[in-house]
């Protein structure tokens, strides 16, 4: 034991002289070499840790952004409006929601393309009819789709974060660039930077200084029943939350499940551990 | 170890007729209940039946998921996220199966780390040795392939990368590539060739299992000492004293599975995967699945000409050398003593080593650039000193410490020097049974 533990102090003095070496390498505010320029902030969420579950409030509060702002660029082609049963709301209330969408559906009897109003089966409809359309509306860049946003979003932790992310469970990376890609816009860039025409200086953004995506949110407006702020935070946090829940739908179910599991393969090998003693008993080894 | 008298005798009448005409049930029983196993084996040991259950249960989740599963560009993203949120269920087979590869990967390093540090290579086991690795070849094709099937941003861009390796072979090179995609691109021909194989490839694998299991029976388990079993004292029966504790060890490795599976199902993946592919976007940085990147540090490292040698197909000739090393272990460690309790010097480098994969491990995840690309090159050189000169020369002038005379012997000595310990560490003392 003592012999392993002796390695692995090795490894991780290598290791850390090696990450140090990495961090003294130049910095330049005004030409950065490593994106995101600022570290995500880590928020505390709800559905964070091994109990955590979505709140749904806040879902139906992401869900309401989702529908008022975002969608009308981004997509989110995975999700179904049956679906939506999650967020707390009934077979009537999801029939209503989805029947205000109008699907293209087709061909009929007759061979026509038609238009009729949203099923539950349905998907939410995705706001340009290709990729190609979406790309031109923006200026060359087709908006992602959301449906996996927020596991398809992700800033490196590096070493050793990564390490310690394993004991404390974190897996919000996704909704955390999510949130501060939202809040990170208004913000003046460093003298000297080249901010190229077109685009959106933003220090959170992952892949460069600035985004195609001008700043979608500002403070009042979306309208919450519930009386939770309607500030640019709020929203983006709801928002983030909401993403989450699109893209691992059935993570409540899964950490349940997974609790139950380890308390059944921890008295399961308490067991077989006694087990082991009797049966090695008197056999020196 | 000797050839084994079997001592089945079967109860029943139908157990003597079944007998008479194939004896399946003898098998069993002289390979997994009265097989003599060294009475010395610690935990490492319980690796060989933890890979078994992996493969098995590898197998079983991928026969559903390839149920559920579409191999066609077009589809098979969508397909897979079908399985992740409509399928019953499915999200849980789909987990299981991506992380049970990098667990079956945790385990088989472990495994092979275990007969590096002991020297369970050496004569007579040089054959078992390699049947080992030819079955961590077949593992590492099919973990490449089964991670190109969700059709994500890193599947497409770890297989145009990893495919284009083979382009770096003289005369044949560019061949070979496009045998491997079925055309000049990754593109829908390489998605269902790469679905077919990685469903082939994993009973190839069971198929070596059972060569690998056949030669070690043939010839036995080593053992922590190193020391040959000489008499029916250094042996224990495999049922019930190996079964119990490889199913404790079993036990615990999937406790650290399951927390993985449930609560950090995607730690181990890359996000850039949860987006489609696109052939005309390539992302940032393209890394492969974590068990390959000590191997992509190597090939990476090597960014300069040698003679008629340019630096890609030297980085190729490197990383497959790396792996032939392996094979050829047996033939380069001299020495006469088997396990590295006994050689100071070679615990030392062997640490060392373990030290120097790990790093390689991170360079590989990290860019190649700036004094990562210097980093990579000297623990390149040292992975393959360890192997060209540690390995030979130490087995030369090392002087080994005293070996007991047989497996019994050390255990006895071991368990007397276990109840004197020094003062201090007595706070606990070990309580027997």
């Amino acid at each position: 034991m003592k012999k392993i533990l002796t390695s692995l102090a090795l490894i991780g003095l290598v290791a850390a002289g090696t990450g140090a070496i990495a961090a003294e390498e130049a910095h330049n505010a005004a030409a950065p070499t490593r994106f995101p320029i600022n570290e995500p902030k880590e928020m505390s969420w709800s559905f964070a840790g091994p109990f955590g579950t979505y709140d749904k409030a806040q879902l139906q509060r992401g869900l309401k952004v989702y529908k008022e702002v975002c969608s009308a660029c981004h997509s989110m082609n995975l999700v179904a409006f049956r679906t939506l049963s999650d967020l707390g709301y009934s077979d009537a209330q999801i029939k209503t929601l989805a029947a205000g969408y109008t699907i293209h559906d087709g061909p009929n009897d007759a061979g026509d393309m038609f238009d009729r109003p949203g099923k539950p089966s349905d998907h939410f409809p995705a706001p340009f009819a290709n990729e190609q359309a979406a790309a031109a509306s923006n200026g060359g860049a087709a908006p992602p789709d959301m449906s996996l946003l927020a596991k398809a979003r992700g800033v490196e932790r590096g070493f050793p974060q990564f390490v310690f992310d394993i004991f404390t469970q974190y897996a919000q990376g996704g909704p955390d660039y999510i949130h501060s890609l939202l809040t990170g816009y208004d913000q003046t860039p460093p003298a000297g930077m080249v901010i190229p025409e077109g685009t959106h200086y933003n220090p959170y953004f992952m892949s460069g200084v600035s985004l195609k995506m001008p700043k979608p949110l500002s403070d009042g407006q979306v309208t919450y029943d519930d009386g939770s702020p309607q500030t640019v935070d709020q929203y983006s946090r709801d928002v983030a939350a909401f993403l989450m829940w699109a893209a691992e739908p059935h993570m409540e179910d899964r950490k349940k499940t997974g609790f139950r599991v380890l308390v059944f393969l921890l008295l399961f090998g308490a067991l077989v551990y006694l087990t082991k003693r009797k049966v090695w008993e008197g056999v020196a080894h | 170890m000797s050839e084994g008298h079997s001592t089945y005798t079967p109860k029943t009448g139908l157990g003597r007729w079944f007998d008479a005409r194939m004896p399946l049930p003898r098998l069993v029983y002289d390979s997994f209940v009265a097989y003599p196993v060294p009475r010395n084996l610690n935990y490492a040991w319980t690796f060989g039946g933890i890979l078994s259950i992996m493969l098995v249960a590898q197998i079983l989740t991928g026969i559903v998921l390839a149920m559920h599963y579409t191999a066609d560009t077009n589809l098979a993203f969508d397909s897979v996220e079908k399985i992740m949120r409509d399928v019953n269920s499915g999200w849980l087979l789909r987990y299981l199966h991506s992380n049970g590869a990098s667990f079956f990967f945790v385990a088989v390093y472990i495994h092979i780390f275990r007969g590096l540090y002991y020297g369970s290579y050496k004569a007579p086991r040089e054959l078992l040795w390699i049947l080992g690795c030819i079955i961590y070849l077949l593992m590492m094709a099919t973990g490449f392939m089964g991670y190109v099937l969700p059709w994500g941003q890193m599947s497409f861009w770890g297989a145009t990368v990893i495919t284009g390796f083979f382009s770096a072979i003289p005369l044949v090179g560019d061949w070979i590539q496009q045998l491997l995609l079925g055309g000049f691109a990754v593109d829908n021909p390489t998605l269902n060739r790469f679905f077919s194989l990685h469903y082939l490839l994993p009973f190839m694998i069971a198929g070596v299992v059972v060569l690998h299991v056949w030669a070690l029976h043939v010839v036995g388990q080593s053992n922590p000492t190193g020391i040959e079993v000489k008499s029916k004292t250094d042996t224990v029966a495999f049922t019930p004293y190996a079964t119990i504790k490889d199913a404790f060890g079993m036990i615990v490795f999937l406790f650290f599975f399951a927390y993985f599976v449930f609560y950090l199902p995607n730690y181990l993946g890359h996000p850039d995967n949860y987006t489609v592919a696109n052939p005309l976007k390539t992302p940032a940085h393209i890394v492969p699945e974590w068990y390959f990147l000590p191997f992509y540090a190597i090939l990476r490292a090597i960014t300069f000409n040698v003679g008629p040698i340019n630096s890609k197909l030297g980085g190729v000739l490197c990383m497959f050398g790396a792996i032939a090393m392996l094979f050829l272990v047996p033939w380069l460690d001299t020495s006469k003593v088997r396990s590295a309790v006994y050689r100071p010097w070679y615990k030392l480098f062997f640490w060392l080593f373990v030290a120097d994969a790990i790093l390689l491990g991170w360079l590989g995840s990290q860019p190649a650039e700036g004094s990562f690309v210097f980093m990579a090159q000297m623990a390149t050189l040292f992975y393959f000193a360890f192997f060209l000169i540690a390995l030979p020369v130490l087995g030369l002038i090392e002087t080994p410490r005293r070996l007991p005379n047989s497996i019994t012997e050390a255990v006895l000595e071991k368990n007397k020097g276990g109840s004197g310990h020094p003062a201090g560490a007595t706070a606990a003392p070990e309580t027997k049974g």
